[in-house]
């Protein structure tokens, strides 16, 4: 028995370094500025707003194309069957 | 294509290409800088998508409850354009919210209930497509909810803690950035009268083609 409690002793004083270490790191007090952000980090404006403008341009003249090729085929299929009915 | 809808479209066409000129000559905002430019886009997108929502909300009211079978034009086309123009305002909104709040998207009320109506409308679109018989008038049902949600998106950025900024912002802003903001809201405008003008058009005519093709059948 009192091996026992000697062994768990030891193996206690043992765990103790272990322990401590799995601790987390206390915070810093303070929110700690970075002096440089890291490249790949930074998105120059000028991607995001050619992105942007490019975007609504692109989803504009596709519409009004597809827009424009619907109206067209409608016309023509509107024209073949009242020529039909005719 | 009327007459009108040639000069809209012409309008809007060269107001659009003359809007990076219009838009570069604006001074730079103090903190966001550059980037702070697709503002002159997102914003005239982000109205036209609301004014959409509304003019599909109001006349699928009027088709569900008065069955004028016109407004269902006017409000398919409407449909369509709220997408167009919603499909705008949330690519243009999460490339610039990227370098002015470091992310290109968070879940405030602002961003989801756009998202969603923007969905709503998506699947408006679907259901007239796909949904067969009575869709129509399914649809007309999801298209009141989609503008019931209208005031919720205006309202949400002042009752809501967000990143997105207030309604307060518009009419604080100096003339220089001021008048290229309306310019491309106009050119906008503009564009969403010629194509809505437009869309309705197809409708009514493929409304023409099917009666036509009825007859042809019955006869």
């Amino acid at each position: 028995m009192r091996f026992c409690r000697a062994l768990l002793c030891v193996v206690a004083l043992l765990a103790v370094p272990g322990v401590v270490a799995a601790q987390p790191q206390p915070s810093p007090d303070e929110f700690v500025p970075v002096t440089e952000v890291p490249p790949e980090e930074q998105i120059p404006a000028i991607n995001l707003i050619g992105a942007a403008y490019g975007f609504v341009w692109i989803v504009v003249v596709g519409y009004v194309w597809s827009l424009g090729r619907r109206m067209q085929k409608a016309e023509a299929d509107l024209a073949a069957l009242e020529r039909k009915a005719r | 294509m009327t007459r009108l809808n040639q000069i809209e479209l012409a309008v809007a066409g060269t107001m659009l290409a003359a809007s990076p000129w219009v838009i570069y000559a604006a001074p730079h905002e103090a903190t966001m800088g550059l980037v702070y430019k697709i503002f002159f886009y997102h914003f005239p997108s982000a109205w036209i998508y609301l004014l959409g929502a509304i003019v599909a909300g109001v006349c699928s009211a009027v088709f569900l409850f008065g069955g004028n079978r016109n407004m269902d034009s006017w409000a398919l086309a409407a449909a369509e354009m709220t997408v167009l123009f919603g499909a705008m305002t949330l690519v243009t909104g999460p490339l610039w919210a990227r370098k002015a709040w470091g992310v290109f998207w968070v879940w405030d009320a602002r961003l989801t209930s756009s998202l969603i109506v923007w969905m709503v409308f998506v699947a408006y679109l679907i259901l007239r497509r796909f949904g067969g018989p009575g869709s129509d008038k399914l649809g007309a049902g999801m298209a009141l909810f989609g503008l019931a949600s209208v005031p919720f998106i205006f309202v949400s950025v002042n009752v809501w803690r967000t990143l997105h900024p207030q309604t307060s912002v518009i009419p604080t802003l100096p003339v220089s950035m001021g008048r290229p903001l309306w310019f491309c809201f106009t050119a906008m405008f503009l564009l969403f009268l010629a194509l809505l003008s437009l869309r309705a058009r197809l409708e009514r005519q493929r409304g023409r083609i099917e009666e036509l093709y009825l007859a042809e059948d019955e006869a």
